[in-house]
């Protein structure tokens, strides 16, 4: 009797056999940058991006101001540059606190059936407020800080991730390997850890792409509604909210900022579904 | 059919028992003084008491709630704190532009949407799905109010084939409606249809692929036939899950288009309450909407035993 | 039959996957099957069967298999070579097909009577009432009762049986040529197999279709089989009329096909030494209850399903008491109940003389989970496949204490015994076949040493000749270890050679319930009569490779 000829390909040597769609390598290049932009923003930006100036308001883009000014005369180049780490890290701050807090509710809720109907039931409650009337509301309700935000993107995300690990472990734990495992004496908390909680990974990391686009849309959709993060402290969403008031005037004040974030949601988008289709191939090409 | 309308009316009184206790909680749990949050810094004692008394944040928690709860049963929402009319007047006033925003947005996208799905999915891999995702994933990844900008900036600005900002009723005439409505329902319509033309993309992949699609094309019937007749029916139960769950994406995105739009709706009236700390108003907008969420959802679960006669006959 | 030209004519058919590495599935396979003749492709998973009848309706999955060359011919027409027009025309009307999965193949969302009209409508000029008549009478001829009730109900309120029946009335409905059955019965108690068989059998003949039957089941060979034609890993192995296949095969696959089809002459009763009972069931009865939370506001009943109703019966050390029965008979139900996988409603469970029944909890069920062992059906879903072997193996000896290097020791000497290398320990799962894992999954019963092994229809998910060794396996473990084991199957072939004691359940009960010889040479009860007489290919002696004269 002869084992089966498929031996464990390591994986660097799966890579090289299928390698990434040329998309999701520029996807990748494209996130480094702005990665890059906003580890090295002091480096890389013109001005101080709070730095008025009344002489230079709304200029065009020229050899100095590469995007221009806006109306208090601020270096727009500069001020986008520092806008990547407001994005960045509140998009971290809301994927990261959304799973931590989502996983453990979703294996217990999946693992106990008593408890199930009663999370479910609240977590249905807090997926029926719709997000951005929750998220507006806490933070108009306290101070507009980087935590407030995180928190208020994150809260609404929660059920999701909780619903996602729920769906994971139920169709886990019907897999006849659970059950063996059950007979061979595992007690409940070693069969979550082992058998259910390794299944949840995979998705749980494309979704946290996912959770991390969406906040940083969900951070510049405050901002742009007035009740975001001061303008003291430019993000993209705050640069396109001042700008849209001069639209009619200079259009690029608020395409630049615009231009910027959508590429970078798109490629963190792209490489959730790249993400996807690798850690597991049966959901390939799916939604 | 009854006893599954049943369950499923039965499973919503939780969970708007939890969105009440959500929303109760939101002003309660704000760290310090809810009623300094409310009037802001310069508010005078007197007009920090007048709040408290207001809201009943003298009484204990429980009290406050059943309160609360007791009032809302009697259609009483209480008060708007700036301009003292009751706020579910208020809320009725605005109501008409962000159901007809809605409305055009859910009807756009389902006209693109779905047709595009089902192609993506009968052509799995050519060029049509390829196309169906890019735009769905730049869908996805461009914000609402870019797009409104962006079509703004073409369409009204340039092009100057539509107003840029404004809203009028469909009472003052059809065309005056939809010249006015199009470029923000469209806008709206975007994360939609991404979400919608996806989610058909995916749903159909799946069916396309049962048993029962290999039956109905072994039996020789014209690929319209399989597509629509036996596929997508198959497919709806997920597709409609999402319209369902998307209605809460679908509000957010009303706030900001109402705003690039400047649209009188809902969602401008949310952000000036917000702006003005109007508690109450906030808190009955809050109310309602996942009420309208939870129905939603709802009737959605009776549209699956309509397509799906196995939930019918349960 | 040879003068009239062939309905199918199959002439060196190769078909790839597409992709990158394309693999050759059908790797040049000829044969005929001309009108009135049924042509029987057997061959176990992985030998092509299946797409070659895909071939032959032009329903090869876009994108992913190709016909690389050779032709399909239906009445001297190229099914390969015809424009997709041209072959959908022919779908339904000159050929048609039934499917596997009765549960699935038909639109769950769609009245039957659509789903039947849509044929006449897609072929013919008839109008709507002619269309409902004739949906009728195709109802009527494949004998399913109430044909205008059937006409308006929706798939999901028949019986897996009748929309086979279904879905036969639909392939006849316009008279076809060729009729192609893939498996049509493999997924059917066996009792509802020989009533579908029958009547294929008996509507061929009635039209003159000629029908190319895919199956894996030598029995329903014998059963359904004009000529025969072997297929393995994409080829013909061998071709011809089934008495001259079967009586005196020519090739060594199909001898070693034949010779691990278990015969149903139950073998010779084993000796005993002194009965030591481990395993006593004393009126056991399950039932589950459901009555959910609306129900209970409206003060309705809930529903209640007797699964299992006063089951007893004792195994000895180093004997096999088999459970036979179909779909529904709680067979399954009563291996649960002696894992405590369910609880039992009422009655006692005595392993080694301890009632296990009232007991809750890991802790207290731990010595009777060491006890009883299970080897479950699908070998792809009993192994984590994100552990490795040895992990897997290991993981009920860590529970019980026992250290990690001395229990990969053991793992790594049971891996030996059940016949697989030591270095199969640090491997995944997906890298086994079928057969490797359900060796896998014993050799893990076994690090628990216990007293008993349940296995639940442990081998009906694998091909025969794989089934036949691990069979020799369990049996070879069983007689070293003095085991005792408890055989749950639906194959009474199965249980005729590997059981002591048989019983014969049906919806719940115990039918007929003693040793094997008698029970299954000579049964008492009319419901283990019709079993047997239902056995697919009954009236063919597999070792003699004959047909036998006197029923057995």
């Amino acid at each position: 009797m002869s084992l089966t000829t498929s031996a464990p390909a390591s994986p660097r040597k799966r890579l090289l056999e299928n390698p990434p769609h040329w998309t999701t390598v520029l996807a990748l290049i494209v996130l480094l940058a702005i990665i890059a932009m906003a580890l090295f923003a002091p480096q890389l930006a013109h001005f101080e991006p709070t730095k008025l100036n009344a002489m230079m308001r709304l200029k065009p883009a020229d050899e100095t101001y590469w995007m221009g000014t806006d109306s208090f005369g601020r270096d727009l180049y500069s001020r986008v540059v520092y806008g990547a780490r407001v994005s960045l890290l509140v998009g971290a701050g809301v994927a990261v606190g959304a799973i931590v807090i989502g996983l453990p509710l979703g294996l217990l809720a999946g693992w106990f059936r008593g408890l199930d109907a009663v999370l479910m039931r609240a977590m249905d409650g807090l997926m029926a407020i719709p997000g951005i009337l929750l998220a507006i509301a806490i933070v108009a309700l306290t101070k507009a800080g980087l935590t407030t935000v995180i928190i208020a993107i994150m809260l609404p995300e929660i059920p999701q991730v909780v619903r996602l690990v729920r769906a994971r472990v139920l169709a886990t734990r019907s897999e006849t390997f659970v059950e063996a495992a059950v007979l061979l004496g595992t007690r409940p908390m070693r069969i979550i850890w082992r058998h259910l909680l390794p299944s949840t990974i995979a998705p749980l990391i494309v979704q946290g792409t996912y959770i991390y686009a969406s906040a940083i849309l969900t951070e510049a959709a405050l901002s742009f509604l007035g009740v975001g993060i001061g303008t003291e402290t430019p993000t993209w969403g705050n640069i396109m909210a001042e700008g849209r008031l001069y639209f009619a005037m200079n259009p690029w004040l608020v395409y630049w900022p615009a231009i910027v974030l959508s590429l970078c949601i798109l490629s963190i988008n792209l490489l959730g579904d790249a993400l996807r289709d690798r850690l597991d191939p049966k959901m390939k090409g799916r939604s | 059919m009854l006893t599954y309308f049943l369950r499923r009316l039965l499973m919503a009184i939780p969970v708007m028992f939890f969105v009440a206790v959500f929303v109760f909680l939101l002003l309660r749990l704000t760290p310090g003084d809810p009623a300094q949050a409310i009037a802001g810094d310069q508010a005078s004692l007197d007009q920090l008491e007048q709040i408290r008394e207001t809201l009943g944040l003298n009484e204990p928690l429980s009290v406050q709630f059943l309160t609360w709860i007791g009032n809302m049963a009697q259609g009483d929402f209480g008060r708007s704190l700036i301009s003292d009319r009751p706020v579910l007047e208020m809320i009725g006033q605005r109501l008409g532009p962000t159901v007809a925003l809605a409305l055009v947005a859910m009807g756009l996208t389902l006209i693109i949407a779905l047709p595009m799905g089902v192609l993506a999915a009968w052509r799995h891999g050519g060029m049509t799905d390829r196309l169906v995702m890019a735009v769905s994933v730049i869908g996805f990844s461009v914000p609402i109010f870019v797009i409104g900008y962006i079509l703004i900036g073409i369409f009204a600005v340039n092009l100057r084939w539509f107003p840029v900002q404004g809203y009028k009723a469909l009472a003052d005439g059809l065309w005056p409606f939809v010249h006015r409505i199009f470029l923000p329902g469209l806008a709206l319509a975007s994360i939609y249809i991404a979400l919608i033309s996806r989610m058909t993309r995916a749903s159909m992949l799946e069916v396309l692929r049962e048993d029962y699609v290999r039956t109905a094309r072994a039996k020789g019937l014209p690929e319209s036939l399989v597509l629509f007749r036996h596929a997508l029916r198959n497919a709806a139960i997920p597709i409609l899950t999402v319209v369902g769950t998307g209605f809460a994406m679908m509000i957010s995105g009303v706030v900001v288009t109402e705003t690039v739009f400047n649209i009188p709706g809902l969602g401008r009236l949310v952000v000036d309450a917000v702006l003005a700390r109007d508690y109450p108003l906030i808190q009955a907008i809050i109310l309602l909407t996942a009420g309208t969420y939870v129905l939603i959802n709802l009737l959605i679960d009776l549209s699956y035993a309509l397509t799906d006669p196995r939930i019918r006959y349960q | 039959m040879t003068a009239t030209p062939p309905v199918l004519s199959v002439r060196d058919l190769k078909v790839s996957t597409m992709g990158r590495r394309p693999a050759e599935i059908l790797k040049g396979i000829s044969f005929d099957i001309h009108p009135g003749e049924t042509l029987c492709l057997v061959g176990e998973s992985g030998s092509g069967k299946s797409v070659t009848s895909l071939v032959t309706m032009d329903l090869l999955p876009r994108g992913e298999l190709e016909v690389t060359s050779g032709t399909a011919a239906l009445n001297g027409e190229d099914i390969v070579t015809a424009s997709p027009a041209r072959t959908k025309a022919l779908r339904g009307a000159e050929m048609a097909m039934i499917f596997q999965e009765p549960m699935t193949a038909l639109n769950p969302v769609l009245p039957i009577g659509l789903q039947m009209d849509e044929i006449y409508k897609a072929h013919t000029r008839m109008r709507p009432a002619e269309r409902k008549t004739a949906a009728l009478e195709a109802f009527e001829a494949v004998s399913l009762p109430d044909p205008p009730r059937i006409y308006d109900s929706f798939p999901h309120q028949l019986s897996g049986g009748q929309r086979q029946r279904v879905m036969i009335a639909m392939a006849l409905a316009l008279k076809p040529k060729l009729l192609i059955a893939d498996e049509p019965t493999t997924a059917l108690d066996v009792t509802t197999q020989k009533q579908i068989l029958e009547l294929i059998r008996k509507l061929q003949e009635e039209m003159n279709t000629a029908v190319l039957f895919i199956t894996h089941d030598m029995g329903v060979v014998v059963d359904i089989a004009d000529r025969v034609c072997v297929m393995r890993h994409g080829e013909v192995v061998e071709t011809g009329a089934v008495d001259q296949v079967l009586g005196a095969p020519r090739e060594d696959y199909t001898r070693a096909l034949l010779a691990a089809v278990p015969s149903l002459t139950p073998r010779p009763a084993r000796a005993q030494q002194a009965p030591e009972p481990v395993l006593e069931l004393e009126a056991v009865n399950k039932v589950f209850a459901f009555r959910p939370f609306l129900d209970k506001l409206l003060r309705r009943p809930g529903h209640r399903v007797q699964a299992v109703s006063d089951v007893s019966f004792r195994l000895d050390r180093g004997r096999t008491l088999g459970i036979v029965g179909e779909s529904g008979s709680g067979k399954s139900t009563v291996a649960r109940c002696v894992l405590r996988l369910e609880d039992p409603t009422s009655g006692a469970i005595l392993v080694n003389g301890h009632d296990i029944a009232p007991l809750e909890g890991q802790t207290a069920l731990e010595p009777a989970r060491r006890a009883v062992q299970m080897i479950f059906q699908d070998p792809n879903r009993s192994l984590n496949p994100r552990l490795t072997t040895g992990d897997s193996l290991i993981e009920g000896a860590l529970n019980a204490g026992e250290p990690r290097a001395e229990a990969l020791q053991r793992a790594g000497e049971l891996l030996e015994v059940v016949g697989l290398p030591r270095d199969a320990l640090a491997r995944y799962p997906h890298q086994f076949s079928g057969g490797q894992r359900q060796r896998i999954a014993i050799a893990r019963a076994l690090m628990m040493s216990p007293d008993v092994i349940v296995a639940d229809e442990a081998v009906s998910a694998l091909d025969v000749s794989v089934q036949a060794q691990v069979l020799e396996l369990l049996a070879e473990v069983q007689a070293k270890r003095n085991l005792a084991v408890l055989f749950i199957t639906h194959d009474l072939r199965v249980a005729a050679q590997i059981c002591d004691d048989v019983m014969v359940m049906r919806r719940g009960e115990v039918v007929e319930f003693g040793p094997a010889g008698q029970v299954l040479a000579h049964p008492q009860h009319a419901y283990t009569r019709a079993l047997l007489e239902a056995a697919p290919g009954r009236d063919w002696d597999f070792a003699a490779g004959r047909r036998v004269t006197e029923p057995a």
